[in-house]
């Protein structure tokens, strides 16, 4: 029997039943914007980055089940305006200074910044106050570019078995926190192995001592852009037709 | 002094451990400990055995939980737009200089800290404090003065006169829900009679496929066809078709170990205007349990919980005393009213501060002692809710209504209200009117009418359904109150022309942005961006590029939002903009665009610190003039 298809931009996509529309587009190599989706990983739709119209109504790839003989409309010109007003608001939230921030060329925000053509903020910056963690031997934790996309915190239960991550507060002071009474990183069992350790999308968890080892310039992104790397993000056999 | 780790001990001894109650068990330790230090989180997530972090995050969304220290006394003062409407600022501001402090400080002592709140449901006897979660109504310049007095003296507040804590029903327009006198138990009676006699006359009906799904008692499916006759829709504001949500949850499988299902009344009403469930948990409880138990007959559920939000905790107590009366009346329990196998009871649980969790989703999380995010749907609840399990949530007016259908028919419910709005609904009627109180209409009443009946005059709009529902200006007055015109959850609230509508809606964006959950980016930072939006305009800065920008965030927050919060953020804003323009071009500047950035107000801490405040200290309006042609 041949397998199902939906359509994004006028593309046929082939899918299996309990895929997503979005694990459908990457492994057909059609790219969604996307920060809080991670093949490994139950799709979490918070950041809606990847959000599309599906026959006129608006959903997110990530979490929408496909279903043959939908249209889903994704790079259309009022779509990619708001997928540029969501990076903005993200951009204006935490703070976020590429020129000196380690991730530069590594990040995601800034490489899907880069792919949607954000030029500016737009929005008036909040420069929030928000904590560096330094406590932990072998990791930094530099609040300031948290997304709260929940990688690091589902990586952590999922796969570590640890749960050093957690979110506390609420709305715009929602915050990321460590599974510490002090709060402090350094007081968990956090290592550099953990899978969280390398999940992190933007500048966030970084290892220490290694932050300009590869120079800026010829790093992840600086060599083709966000759009280039689909073939990372397909999905693996365990996070098909998983979801929470 | 109390030892906390005994105090956390017995909590956690009475919740079970069970890490599902830890909204319960953080609302006890800290009525008893006054905050939740980290050290208690610790022995809590201890306890329970669920990762600290975990525990923290559940304790740091809500707003009435404290994992700071506070003082002895925590004055919250109700911030809907009604109480502003009654002065509640200038008596806010009053208390704080009677108690040498600022507002959302501790004061030096650490004895006592005032600050303001989402709306507490005492609209219509407001201006409303909470006084550590005990709701205080009708504050006056002389009560405000007492009460420093009061606290000054550090007087316990169960100590406090006993008729400030006094909440009236102001009930002025009874109709068949309201005015309902019906036994306890009465409906339930009527439902296994029912099924009684379905059984005798169709014994071998087509019907029993579905019986042999639950039971071989008919009474489910005959009692779950009166609902559906009825027509009843849901009273929370969505208006769902609460016979199908039944059947589709009655033939939802139940799975795992503790298969089950569950019944759920929300009675969050959070939506500022709102305070219908309040009365009707207050007049007409009884009525409001029947019917959770008439859907666990129908839906074959074993528990029900009642969700009652952290402002209305003094109704904890009667709640669960007339819960224990059902019990000794067979209401409730093991084998109901001597029916063999029908198991169900019901339990209250506080809310702790926070509006989104009368979304039914949030409302699940809460209940299963997470943090209040609304879940990816689908699976909806009425397959997998509470604990996974098929569950359905209705409002407190949707299950009082249930009641009186199982015991007078679908027939005789569906006889009152419009064609496709049956029956009645309760207003909670607040703002610019001589009578404000509860109303119950017949579905189809014009909001002329009811504007009439409560004795408003020179109105200049209505907000129907809250912040997240309408706005409506005179010309539309003759619209009317039914799902298919105007649908409403019950607020009211009447503005005459004497109100600024711009004031309203900005203290409407404060509360959303208050009030986001925070899970998806659209709603967590565009409720601040358009709080702040709103701001810069009352301050003078205004352009007609920031209304144009509201349209812009209202697209993005329409368009990718996680859910109906979210979605209907903006509408204040859209229907005020539509209706009332005149209230926002009034505030702008002639000039296309104005930096959000306030030199002026960013010279405040240096005139702070020297002690100034004269026109030599401020920039002068002429350097703005000049900026101006600039």
């Amino acid at each position: 029997m041949m397998s199902d298809t939906f359509n994004i931009d006028g593309q046929e996509i082939p899918f299996t039943p309990g895929q997503s529309v979005m694990q459908a587009a990457l492994t057909a190599g059609v790219f969604i914007p996307h920060l809080c989706y991670h093949p490994e990983f139950r799709p979490h739709g918070s950041c809606k980055l990847c959000t599309v119209k599906v026959n006129g109504r608006p959903a997110s790839s990530c979490t929408l089940p496909a279903a043959a003989g939908m249209e889903v409309e994704s790079n259309t010109p009022e779509i990619l305006d708001k997928r540029r007003s969501l990076l903005q608001m993200l951009l204006v939230e935490g703070n976020h200074f590429c020129p000196s921030c380690e991730k530069s060329g590594n990040c995601q925000l800034q490489a899907l910044g880069y792919e949607l053509e954000v030029f500016t903020p737009h929005f008036n910056q909040f420069y929030p106050n928000r904590p560096v963690d330094a406590s932990h031997p072998d990791i930094l934790l530099d609040l300031n570019r948290c997304i709260l996309c929940e990688l690091c915190i589902r990586a952590s239960a999922e796969v570590d078995g640890k749960n050093v991550f957690s979110l506390s507060g609420r709305g715009i002071t929602k915050h990321l926190i460590v599974n510490a009474e002090s709060g402090k990183l350094g007081d968990t069992d956090f290592a550099l192995t953990d899978k969280a350790a390398q999940v992190c999308p933007v500048g966030v968890i970084l290892p220490k001592r290694i932050g300009f080892a590869v120079p800026i310039g010829q790093r992840h992104y600086d060599a083709a852009p966000f759009s280039a790397h689909v073939d990372e993000f397909k999905p693996t056999a365990a996070s098909q037709g998983e979801r929470s | 002094m109390i030892d906390a780790s005994q105090v956390i001990n017995s909590v956690l001894e009475r919740h079970g451990r069970d890490g599902t109650r830890l909204m319960q068990i953080l609302r006890e330790t800290q009525e008893s400990l006054n905050w939740l230090s980290p050290e208690t989180i610790t022995a809590i997530a201890a306890g329970v055995g669920w990762p600290r972090a975990k525990v923290e995050g559940t304790a740091g969304f809500y707003s009435f939980f404290h994992t700071q220290p506070r003082g002895k006394y925590r004055v919250l003062w109700s911030d809907n737009i009604t109480d502003r409407m009654l002065g509640n600022m200038d008596l806010m501001q009053a208390m704080c200089k009677q108690l040498w402090l600022e507002p959302g400080h501790l004061s030096e002592d650490g004895l006592v800290s005032v600050e303001t709140t989402s709306c507490t449901g005492l609209c219509d006897q407001g201006p409303a404090v909470l006084v550590n979660y005990r709701a205080i109504p009708r504050m006056t310049a002389e009560r405000v003065e007492q009460m420093a007095e009061l606290i000054r003296k550090e007087i316990p507040v169960a100590d406090w006169p006993a008729e400030w804590f006094v909440i009236e029903d102001n009930i002025r327009r009874a109709d068949i829900l309201l005015g309902c006198v019906m036994a306890p138990g009465e409906a339930l009676k009527v439902s296994l009679a029912r099924g009684a006699e379905a059984a005798v006359e169709m014994a071998s009906n087509e019907r029993s496929w579905r019986e042999a799904v639950h039971s071989a008692d008919p009474g489910p499916s005959v009692t779950l066809d009166e609902i559906k006759k009825s027509g009843l829709r849901g009273r929370g504001g969505a208006g769902f078709t609460t016979g199908l949500k039944w059947e589709a949850c009655r033939n939802a499988p139940t799975t795992g170990e503790n298969a089950t299902r569950y019944v759920i009344c929300n009675a969050d009403e959070g939506e500022p205007g709102t305070f219908k469930d309040r009365v009707l948990l207050t007049r007409q409880p009884d009525l409001v349990f029947e019917g959770m138990t008439v859907a666990a007959y129908v839906i074959g559920a074993s528990k029900g919980y009642v969700y009652l939000r952290g402002e209305y905790r003094y109704l904890l107590e009667p709640l669960n005393a007339l819960l224990a009366r059902r019990r000794e009346q067979s209401l409730l329990g093991k084998n109901i009213l001597g029916r063999a196998g029908f198991d169900f009871d019901i339990e209250v649980h506080l809310g702790a501060g926070a509006y989104i969790c009368g979304e039914e989703s949030a409302l699940i999380e809460s209940l299963e002692g997470k943090r209040g995010v609304p879940r990816n749907r689908p699976p909806y609840p009425v397959t997998h809710g509470f604990l996974n399990q098929p569950t359905v949530v209705n409002n407190v007016e949707t299950f009082a209504a249930a009641a009186m259908i199982a015991g007078r028919g679908g027939d005789w419910y569906r006889s009152f209200g419009t064609a496709k709005s049956a029956g009645t609904k309760i207003l909670s009627i607040s703002g610019d009117c001589e009578r404000p109180g509860i109303y119950e209409y017949p579905f189809g009443v014009s909001v002329r009418q009811v504007l009439e009946e409560c004795g408003a005059k020179n109105t200049q709009a209505v907000q129907i359904s809250g912040p997240s529902g309408i706005c409506i200006a005179p010309k539309e007055f003759d619209r009317r109150i039914a799902f298919e015109d105007i649908p409403t959850a019950g607020a009211f609230m009447v503005f005459d022309q004497s109100r600024d509508i711009f004031e309203v809606v900005r203290n409407f964006m404060h509360f959303f942005a208050h009030e986001s959950c925070g899970f998806c980016t659209p709603c967590r930072v565009g409720t601040t961006l358009l709080k702040n939006l709103m701001d810069k305009i009352a301050a003078g800065h205004g352009t007609q590029y920031d209304l144009k920008e509201i349209h812009q965030l209202n697209s993005v927050l329409q368009i990718s939002a996680h859910c109906g919060l979210g979605h209907t953020a903006c509408n204040p804003l859209v229907h005020t903009l539509e209706r009332f323009r005149p209230a926002y071009e009034r505030r702008l500047k002639s000039l296309d665009f104005e930096p959000a950035f306030d030199l002026d107000a960013a010279l405040s801490q240096a005139r702070q610190m020297t002690g100034r405040d004269d026109a030599d200290a401020h920039l002068s309006n002429e350097l703005e003039t000049v900026s101006e042609k600039a």
